[in-house]
């Protein structure tokens, strides 16, 4: 064709480009709205509250105590300290049972162990048990089950004294 | 009108009769034919098959067998939903019900769950046949990894039916399973949390998996199921070897109509296989455990059966290897296989050729042997985590142990280029035959010789789970 070409779009192609500027826009919030909606609700529950797992004196020193409903063990350590552990395995999720006679988690599901500080004694699992805040208020253990700390390695920092 | 007037009147069951088959009974091969062509289930067959593609030792009726368990499982699904609350605890209690106080609940729910569990097993060994005689290459890409996406489906239906009964079985066996979503790389945590609904398995995610058990993935698996068949009879009919393809030119082929030589072969397929399941389904029922306690991890936890490989490689590799990357490159590799797998050759024929046969032999024995010898030796004596305490555990218990693997691999394919002179074809074919062989081999040692702890127990020793 001879037409001179026009340095502006024509009316075609720039409806073209709205077309699928507007249309993937549309799609994106179809995308977004159904992302949105299959969101976790969560239920107002025990779990992911803060929680009371009792005394300070409730807890001798050197031990292990699982407090079920907030999936956590309290454990402290010959020292004195505390540490909240979630009760599930970093590697697949299973839950983790203290192994007295052993003084280890001991995983069922792959054998994951941990020591009393949850730091890894044997993999497969890839980091420590995940420890939840632990605060001491008025001689009393809560326990912040919304506020879930992954941890690389056990640090001393992370340990709470009465 | 006055001839009109000496016919009876058809009555008003010959009127409807007339038109559901306008035609009536077809009484010659023109008639049958026709029947094929112009019926909606019949016509994804052609009017007339060859002979020798309807030997029941070149396809094993397996697509044909995948599709009536699919049948079996909707029929089941749908009266199954009638009996079920997607609620916990409700769930575990209505399953109690169904086997205790409902008429052939528990035969239907047996039906369902053996059915399930039959069909992963027809829709691999489906896709076995199918890569044994070649018959992905083209132009039948597009149908291979439209079979693909269906085995995944039906591994997802299989999955998220898997938690429904919510007893510690179903409950420990995805909790582990889904644990693996939270490996994949930047989105794992979102993804994982979308899918289970929360931080961990509940309610939420009962109701989630129930919802794509009944609805998506059904819908999902009947469309691509429709456009499966359809795309066999586009892409030209089953595979035949060659020999058979030259002769097919030549007057001497016997081709049959499908009315009645093939309808009637896959019918009584149908029925005898309908009543070997129901047999089965009687005698034998599926499992059901306590309700499932989140506080209490059986030991040993394992997954479903058919992800038993997939826990095996998870026992000795960082999950980031063992449950992402490897499956990942597993998948990748499968859907392209017809994209460089290409000599049109050897369609047809079972492993391309004799040597061919020799070759696969070669890589199974091999598999058959060093992967166990693998499984020891890492479970036993390579201890990289120990040896190398300070380096980060991807390293240490993901990329070393990869190497351990990748490299006696690349050197296996290396030698059957060189020293057995294999092509592209017999490479691909060594290599798939070795994997596939020695991914059996690991789901066979995760389901029979795992016992507590996940340690190794030869079956008859196995101490009872506790």
């Amino acid at each position: 064709m001879n037409s001179t070409p026009t340095p502006q779009p024509s009316r075609r192609d720039f409806l073209k480009v709205a077309w699928a500027f507007f249309g993937g826009v549309a799609a994106l919030e179809t995308a977004g709205v159904f992302f949105a909606y299959l969101q976790p609700r969560l239920a107002d529950g025990e779990f992911g509250a803060v929680i009371t797992a009792g005394k300070v004196e409730d807890f001798p020193p050197n031990s292990v105590t699982h407090i079920s409903n907030g999936r956590f063990y309290v454990v402290r350590l010959g020292d004195g300290g505390f540490l909240a552990v979630y009760h599930r395995c970093t590697h697949l999720g299973c839950t983790v049972p203290w192994d007295v006679s052993a003084q280890k988690f001991i995983c069922p599901c792959h054998n994951s162990q941990f020591d009393q500080q949850g730091a890894v004694e044997n993999p497969p699992a890839p980091r420590p048990l995940d420890l939840f805040a632990l605060a001491i208020e008025d001689g009393e253990i809560k326990v912040d089950t919304g506020n879930l700390l992954q941890r690389q390695s056990y640090e001393m920092a992370q340990v709470v004294y009465p | 009108m006055n001839e009109q007037n000496s016919q009876p009147e058809p009555s008003l069951f010959e009127r409807m009769r007339n038109r559901l088959t306008p035609e009536g009974e077809p009484v010659d091969d023109r008639g049958r034919m026709r029947m094929v062509v112009d019926s909606l289930v019949l016509h994804i067959h052609p009017a007339k098959v060859d002979v020798s593609a309807m030997k029941w030792t070149y396809t094993w009726g397996l697509g044909g067998l995948s599709a009536l368990l699919m049948t079996i499982l909707g029929l089941t699904g749908i009266v199954l939903l009638n009996n079920y609350t997607p609620a916990a605890p409700q769930a575990y209690l209505d399953i109690l019900e169904l086997n205790s106080n409902v008429w052939f609940g528990e035969l239907i729910r047996n039906l369902h769950h053996w059915s399930a569990n039959l069909l992963i097993v027809v829709a691999v060994l489906h896709l076995i046949r199918v890569f044994a005689t070649g018959a992905y290459r083209p132009p039948r890409e597009l149908n291979w990894l439209i079979g693909v996406a269906m085995l995944l489906l039906a591994l997802g239906a299989n999955f998220t039916g898997y938690l429904l009964p919510w007893d510690q079985l179903a409950y420990w066996a995805i909790t582990v399973g889904t644990s693996i979503i939270s490996y994949v790389p930047l989105v794992g945590e979102a993804l994982s949390r979308l899918v289970l609904g929360g931080p961990e398995v509940g309610a939420n995610t009962l109701l989630n998996f129930y919802s794509m058990h009944i609805s998506f993935i059904p819908l999902a698996i009947f469309g691509l199921m429709s456009y499966h068949f359809w795309r066999v009879r586009k892409d030209g009919g089953l595979t035949l070897p060659k020999s058979a393809r030259a002769a097919q030119d030549s007057p001497k082929v016997e081709r049959v109509t499908t009315i009645p030589y093939l309808v009637r072969r896959e019918t009584i397929f149908a029925i005898a296989w309908s009543a070997a399941l129901l047999i089965f389904a009687m005698l034998v029922p599926a499992p059901l455990e306590g309700i499932a306690n989140p506080a209490l991890s059986p030991n040993p936890a394992k997954a479903p059966w058919y992800f038993m490989g997939l826990q095996e490689l998870l026992l000795h590799f960082h999950p980031l290897v063992g449950a992402i990357a490897l499956p990942s490159l597993a998948l990748i590799g499968i859907f392209l296989l017809p994209f460089f797998d290409l000599n049109s050759q050897s369609v047809g024929v079972y492993f391309r050729s004799q040597r061919g046969r020799a070759l696969t032999l070669l890589a199974v024995g091999i598999a058959l042997v060093a992967t166990p010898l693998w499984v020891l030796l890492d479970e036993y004596v390579l201890q990289w985590s120990a040896w190398l305490p300070t380096w980060n555990t991807l390293l240490s218990n993901g990329l070393i142990p990869l190497a351990v693997i990748l490299l006696p691999l690349i050197g296996l394919d290396d030698w059957a280029h060189k020293s057995l002179n294999a092509d592209v074809e017999e490479r691909v074919l060594f290599l798939a035959s070795f994997l596939f062989a020695a991914f059996v081999v690991l789901t066979l040692i995760g389901i029979f010789f795992r016992g507590p702890g996940m340690n190794l127990y030869f079956p008859w020793a196995m101490p009872a789970a506790h």
